[in-house]
């Protein structure tokens, strides 16, 4: 009874303190709306917007509500992170490899690259590149292009665009050729269980993937052409590129401190992967017969991989969360449209900050939970 | 890369050597001389080979060099540490080229062609870098707004705290017991009324400054200041309660720590100036910049615990046991048995959060607070002297590269320190 009483007395403490304190907020944020004249809800979420936003995914346009500025918004900020987690991994991976290279030069470059890198606030590396690196760049009307078909100006890098006759049928080729992949792999290994046989899964996969699409070019009357951007004059000094995408250069400036400086982390986690495997793994990997290929792919990388993905996902999510920064140099992502356009126009501060909020952190416990799920399948079976 | 070159090689290796190193100097002497000089001496090859004759001519020189062992040291030591194979020698030739070819434009940019005398832009007059700008605004990337004739107080201030930092090393044996208090609870208030009564004065015959004055690197020191030490002791009780028995004070902790933990700092700072107000009673006033520390110290605390929690899991659980078998309570034992030996543990962590925290602070310039970044934007848009963001922006990251570069430094040796002793 004694002992009941001495753990209830904490708790009942903590879950009033928690109730105090949001008790004290709500009914100052009560008093202060009514004396403001503001009520509490989310019925602005269907007016009209009437703000425009510089680039967007979705056709939008000020005539749209809110909550549809909201999810346009915030498929900007999954673009920069997507762009960003594709690009940080790509050469995070390249510089942790390079970091355990035998070659001095190439181990110590990759080294000042991630301590140079690393140890700069994001924010000014985003500022660098926005007020001083980018705003170098030649106008439309000087500049030489790219690979020969794009430009990289001042005013944005200006891609072609794809225009696609049937898309439909070339999706549905392609999702077709990833299902019998994933049917491919799973037969395969059920063969390898009874039999012992090995098939070349990946140059099935390969396969699989080039022929199917081809396919639908040659029989489901799939076509692509390719708008390119055109100089266009507009008045004696003013001149523009037209047709293709335009990729605006706060998009272009945010993706690259993004994936510098986060390919930083995730090199040293891709170091500390290799790393963490033992010598002796791969020399018992040999010993019992496997070829070169085979130990990397058998013994080497699924251990490897272990240690490297979950640090890895951690810093996908920061990227994602710094993604927020966005704000700071006017690229209309969620913070900069919702939080700050948006709450400015309607004045609903707490809806909107914690509508911000609550997304952030439904990517994040999402995220985290995925991966919780997948420490637990792949971690140790210890006896 | 399976090129091979071993038909060429002759069978004498002193021949192979000569050959090799000859080759692999001419390589690097044209490079060089064009870069520096601007001189190029194959000139008088065609186009495409004339640029790729460096790297052409040093592939072919390593891979002369390269043989299991020459007797000479210099060329073993190439061979061993940059001339493995045909790739490395490649990836070794494009390393130096780019480093021989960064170098002069890099050097007349910030140097040589650089201005750094007279007050004005019209001092600017050379191609490079415009260092008179970053002479001209020093003071206010430093100080902020702050009165030009007031900055000895703010000096005076770090002076004084920095000072009192050190005052435990030279604790007595009998006051030792006393560190943790003097960390943990006296420092932090005697810091917090020094910079209180020093930088923002308004006692003592000080002249009252305001907030909305203060600014540049030393209002980065004072908010990652003030964060750390709040942060700490927060953190540590939701370590704690992280890893409480009671179920109700679980389940607080670890909402808070996953809340905090899953938004990004910059709408916790949106919410501190424009959410924050609204919570609070009417007529009680608060500065922005108190707001944005205890937002900062709050989102802070959540990753704190968590290193902090890390420390925990990793004793032993015999401490527990042998704690609670001397019959010691749930305080006791974590006061003088469990925290002490935890917390050396986390320091590294904890040094490696607050050089995160350095490295977010210039995010309190997107709520208005004139921070490093703020007072370069300002700098940048001020009429006078347009034009000069790339000098700023490399001057700031200069200055933020030295201090956390220093830190990180600082807090691997800490870590290599303690590693040992365990």
């Amino acid at each position: 009874m004694n002992n009941k009483i001495k753990k209830l007395i904490p708790q009942i403490l903590t879950i009033l303190f928690v109730v105090l304190i949001f008790g004290f907020f709500t009914m100052n944020a009560q008093v202060n709306m009514d004396n403001r004249g503001i009520d509490f809800g989310f019925g602005f979420l269907k007016q009209e917007a009437s703000f425009d936003m510089q680039f967007t995914l979705l056709d939008y346009d000020g005539q749209d509500s809110y909550a549809w500025a909201y999810v346009v918004a915030l498929l900007n900020t999954l673009l920069v992170s997507f762009l960003g987690i594709i690009f940080c991994t790509i050469l995070g991976v390249i510089i942790g490899v390079a970091r355990l290279s035998q070659n001095f030069l190439i181990r110590n470059s990759a080294a000042w690259y991630v301590e140079f890198f690393r140890n700069i606030p994001l924010l000014l590396q985003i500022f660098f590149w926005y007020y001083a690196a980018l705003r170098a760049l030649p106008l439309p009307e000087t500049a030489e292009p790219w690979f020969g078909v794009t430009y990289m100006t001042i005013k944005g890098y200006y891609i072609p665009s794809m225009i696609w006759e049937n898309l439909n049928v070339f999706l549905s080729c392609l999702i077709a050729a990833i299902v019998s992949i994933i049917f491919i792999r799973i037969y395969a290994r059920k063969l390898q269980e009874r039999e012992g046989k090995q098939l070349p899964v990946f140059y099935i996969s390969i396969g699989l993937l080039i022929i199917l699409p081809l396919l639908s070019f040659l029989i489901g009357g799939v076509k692509l052409d390719f708008e390119l951007p055109v100089l266009k004059q507009l008045a004696k000094t003013s001149f523009i590129f037209e047709g293709g995408i335009a990729l605006p250069p706060e998009l272009i400036a945010l993706v690259v401190a993004l994936s510098l400086y986060t390919s930083t982390f995730v090199a040293e986690c891709v170091r500390a992967g290799i790393q963490g495997i033992s010598k002796g793994q791969k020399e018992a990997a040999a010993s019992v017969g496997l070829n070169p290929n085979q130990i990397l792919k058998l013994v080497i990388m699924p251990q490897a991989l272990r240690i490297i993905i979950p640090p890895t996902t951690n810093q996908y999510l920061n990227l994602t969360k710094n993604s927020s920064l966005a704000a700071a140099i006017a690229y209309p992502d969620l913070v900069l449209v919702f939080a700050g356009t948006a709450l400015m126009q309607t004045g609903k501060a707490i809806e909107i900050v914690g509508i911000t909020m609550l997304t952030y952190l439904t990517i994040s416990l999402s995220i985290a939970a995925l991966m919780n799920w997948y420490n637990k399948r792949i971690e140790i079976k210890e006896k | 890369m399976n090129i091979s070159l071993s038909k060429i090689k002759t069978n004498n290796p002193i021949t192979n050597i000569y050959i090799g190193s000859f080759l692999f100097s001419l390589a690097i002497f044209d490079v060089f001389v064009y870069s520096f000089f601007n001189l190029n001496i194959t000139s008088f090859l065609p186009g495409n080979l004339n640029l790729f004759f460096p790297i052409i001519i040093g592939f072919i020189g390593l891979s002369f060099i390269r043989m299991e062992y020459s007797g000479i040291k210099l060329i073993d030591n190439i061979n061993k540490h940059i001339n493995p194979s045909n790739f490395n020698a490649l990836l070794t030739l494009l390393i130096i080229f780019t480093v021989l070819k960064a170098i002069p434009p890099a050097l007349s940019w910030m140097v040589l062609d650089a201005n750094i005398s007279g007050d004005t832009k019209a001092a600017c007059t050379g191609t490079g870098a415009c260092w008179t700008y970053i002479k001209v605004w020093f003071k206010r990337f430093m100080y902020g707004m702050y009165p030009n004739e007031l900055h000895w107080r703010i000096n005076s201030a770090f002076i004084l705290v920095i000072a009192l930092g050190f005052v435990g090393y030279f604790f007595k044996e009998n006051l030792k017991k006393y560190l943790a208090l003097y960390y943990v609870v006296i420092y932090p208030i005697i810091a917090f009324l020094i910079i209180y009564y020093l930088i923002s004065g308004g006692a003592f015959g000080l002249v009252w400054v305001e907030t909305g004055a203060w600014g540049g690197l030393s209002l980065t020191f004072i908010v990652s200041f003030f964060c750390l030490i709040f942060c700490f002791p927060l953190g540590m009780i939701l370590a704690l309660g992280r890893r409480s028995n009671l179920p109700a004070v679980k389940y607080v902790s670890i909402c808070y720590i996953e809340f905090w933990r899953g938004v990004p700092l910059i709408t916790v700072l949106f919410m501190s100036s424009v959410m924050f107000p609204m919570f609070l009673p009417e007529d009680f006033f608060m500065d922005k910049l108190v707001r944005v520390i205890i937002a900062i110290t709050l989102f802070e605390a959540a990753y704190c615990a968590e290193v902090i929690r890390g420390g925990l899991q990793a004793l032993p659980r015999g401490q527990y046991d042998a704690a609670k078998s001397l019959g010691m309570g749930y305080w006791k034992m974590h006061i003088f048995v469990i925290l002490p030996q935890a917390l050396k543990l986390v320091i590294p962590g904890i040094a490696n959060t607050f050089l995160a925290l350095v490295k977010d602070t210039p995010l309190i310039f997107v709520v208005g607070l004139a921070e490093i970044a703020g007072m370069l934007a300002l700098a940048k848009t001020n009429p006078k002297w347009l034009g000069f963001a790339m000098e700023g922006y490399i001057f700031a990251a200069i200055i933020f590269w030295i201090i956390c570069y220093a830190m990180s430094k600082y807090s691997y040796n800490l870590e290599q320190k303690y590693k040992t002793e365990r």
